[in-house]
């Protein structure tokens, strides 16, 4: 599939507080620059009336506040913004490492993930902590980030039937996505290891390790390794 | 200071502000209560700023007993209740002492109600907010809702010089099918007939109800021919009306971030609290606005709270 990049942004109503602006239609890194690039603009800047700007994939929404500003106003500022680019700077980014213990009681399913690729553990280990992944955005559950870059050999469905509790730390594949679990949840990803560090901490200043278009790299490390650095607090 | 000690923590009782905004990008819903309206007007009536934390209480009310001298208000749904045994009304101040114990009923009307107390539900605030994320096991008590035993703080502060009476016209009616104003959109070019479909037929609260969203069951909202049937995952709005695959909609709430379904039309914001207050088996039916009209709505209702303030 080719990817479109829009010439000019594509706006759409999301109520009377929510304006969406599209940059592209499909999962891409140059539109995800763009959606990245006018966040950071925009965080930086403060226009009136905006309460909050949340990038996504290929799209920014903002929540207004319409006694201060309007869509049409805040069209006419993103044109604005998208014309003086020499502000954007989307290559801002940091490689944040996160150590996973790869199967054994921490990755269930890495069994599958072998049985699908037809790979040793230890080779699904080395090519699923080989590339630097692109964080397209963060959503779903607190600090889940949406990952680019799965080498394809590791595309695995989910689970048949979902689980009703995930660990959280818990590192999974499902289909062409690998993540990880920063609080516990029910889901259906093919578990193949666990991280030990707290990935959402509501309780710090900064809760989360990473931001969209930060990348990750996973770094195997063992279980004893694991357990030295398992953090005594809990969520 | 301490404010009650929960005797009996009622179906579902959370603490609740506002909401805990600015964290949406990083997964973090926005929460808070979801009947802004009766949270606003609780504290109004308590002599507060409408951004304290306030209890949202669910279908089934709690029974607390206070520990301290102070003015408590309870708004929204339409809940009996009694102090020390003795009838007692909501959408009014009323004093209570240390020893007194409030007892709220099953709700009779509506699902949601709000209490207030002087200076506001004292919690530590977690980025930002004293909203409870139950989902994400944080904020508001402890993360959860509200469980016998437990005993909760308040800030405190001047008590009123006189009662607070909302007047009877001004109280909501809570009833068992509702009209919501919606604005076409964020995808509203996905569908063709699927709009007047929306817009013209009646859709009933499902069992599968809660802060997250609703659930509704109706006449299917097709997607139109060659639009596909899921988008790229973009960020979710309180009030968005997703069209899943199988064609039902579904009212987008509090405790949502991202989404990967059309939204065929947004419910505008003043009109959460009336969805808030239906439950499983009432109807909804949707009229379309424009935007013009949803802005006007919403700077009525500031001017409603506003007239409520001058005349309490």
């Amino acid at each position: 599939m080719t990817a479109t990049v829009f010439e000019k942004p594509v706006c759409r109503l999301a109520g009377d507080r929510g304006f969406l602006v599209e940059f592209g239609d499909s999962i891409d890194p140059r539109v995800n620059a763009k959606v990245r690039a006018m966040a950071c603009v925009l965080e930086k800047e403060k226009p009136k009336g905006i309460l909050e700007v949340i990038p996504t994939y290929r799209s920014l929404l903002f929540i207004y506040d319409p006694e201060q500003t309007d869509p049409d106003s805040l069209y006419l500022l993103v044109e604005k913004l998208e014309n003086s680019r020499a502000d954007m700077d989307p290559n801002t980014f940091r490689i944040v490492e996160i150590p996973v213990c790869y199967g054994g009681e921490f990755g269930p399913d890495i069994g599958n993930v072998q049985k699908a690729s037809g790979l040793t553990q230890e080779q699904v280990i080395q090519v699923h902590a080989a590339p630097e992944y692109l964080i397209y955005m963060v959503g779903f559950t607190p600090g889940f980030a949406f990952l680019g870059g799965l080498d394809e050999r590791l595309f695995t469905p989910r689970l048949e039937t979902p689980r009703m509790v995930v660990p959280k730390g818990s590192v999974g594949i499902a289909n062409n996505q690998t993540g990880m679990y920063p609080i516990a949840s029910p889901g259906g990803w093919q578990l193949i290891g666990r991280t030990p560090l707290n990935l959402f901490a509501p309780w710090k200043t900064n809760p989360f390790l990473y931001r969209a278009g930060d990348k990750i790299k996973f770094v195997p490390i063992s279980e004893s390794e694991y357990n030295r650095l398992a953090p005594k607090e809990t969520l | 200071m301490k404010a009650f000690e929960v005797l009996a923590p009622g179906g579902f009782t959370t603490v609740q502000d506002k909401g805990r905004f600015g964290f949406q990008q990083m997964g973090v819903p926005v929460c808070g209560v979801l009947d802004t309206f009766a949270c606003n007007t609780a504290n109004l009536l308590v002599g507060n700023d409408t951004h304290r934390a306030v209890l949202e209480i669910t279908v089934m009310g709690p029974s607390l007993k206070f520990l301290s001298s102070m003015d408590i208000a309870v708004t929204g749904a339409k809940m009996e209740m009694t102090m020390n045994g003795r009838a007692t009304e909501q959408w009014r101040s009323i004093r209570v002492k240390s020893g007194d114990v409030l007892t709220i009923s099953q709700v009779q009307a509506g699902c949601r109600a709000c209490l207030a107390v002087t200076g506001g539900i004292k919690v530590p605030p977690v980025m930002g907010s004293c909203s409870t994320y139950v989902g994400g096991g944080f904020g508001g008590f402890m993360g959860r809702s509200l469980q016998a035993g437990d005993i909760l703080d308040a800030h405190g502060g001047n008590l009123l010089t006189r009662d607070r009476v909302v007047p009877e016209k001004l109280v909501p009616e809570y009833l068992s099918h509702v009209m919501l104003r919606a604005v076409p959109g964020p995808q509203d070019d996905f569908f063709d007939q699927g709009a007047s479909t929306l817009f013209t037929t009646r859709y009933m609260v499902t069992p599968k109800a809660d802060r997250m969203g609703y659930r509704l069951q109706g006449e299917k909202i097709p997607i139109k021919q060659g639009m596909p049937k899921s988008i790229v995952s973009e960020p979710s709005m309180p009030g968005g009306i997703q069209i899943p695959a199988d064609e039902q909609p579904i009212i987008l709430l509090v405790e949502q971030t991202v989404g990967g379904y059309a939204k065929i039309a947004t419910v505008i914001s003043t009109d959460i609290p009336k969805l808030a207050q239906t439950t499983p088996g009432d109807t909804i039916s949707f009229e379309r606005i424009d935007l013009k009209t949803a802005h006007q709505i919403y700077y009525d209702e500031k001017e409603k709270l506003a007239k409520i303030l001058a005349c309490i």
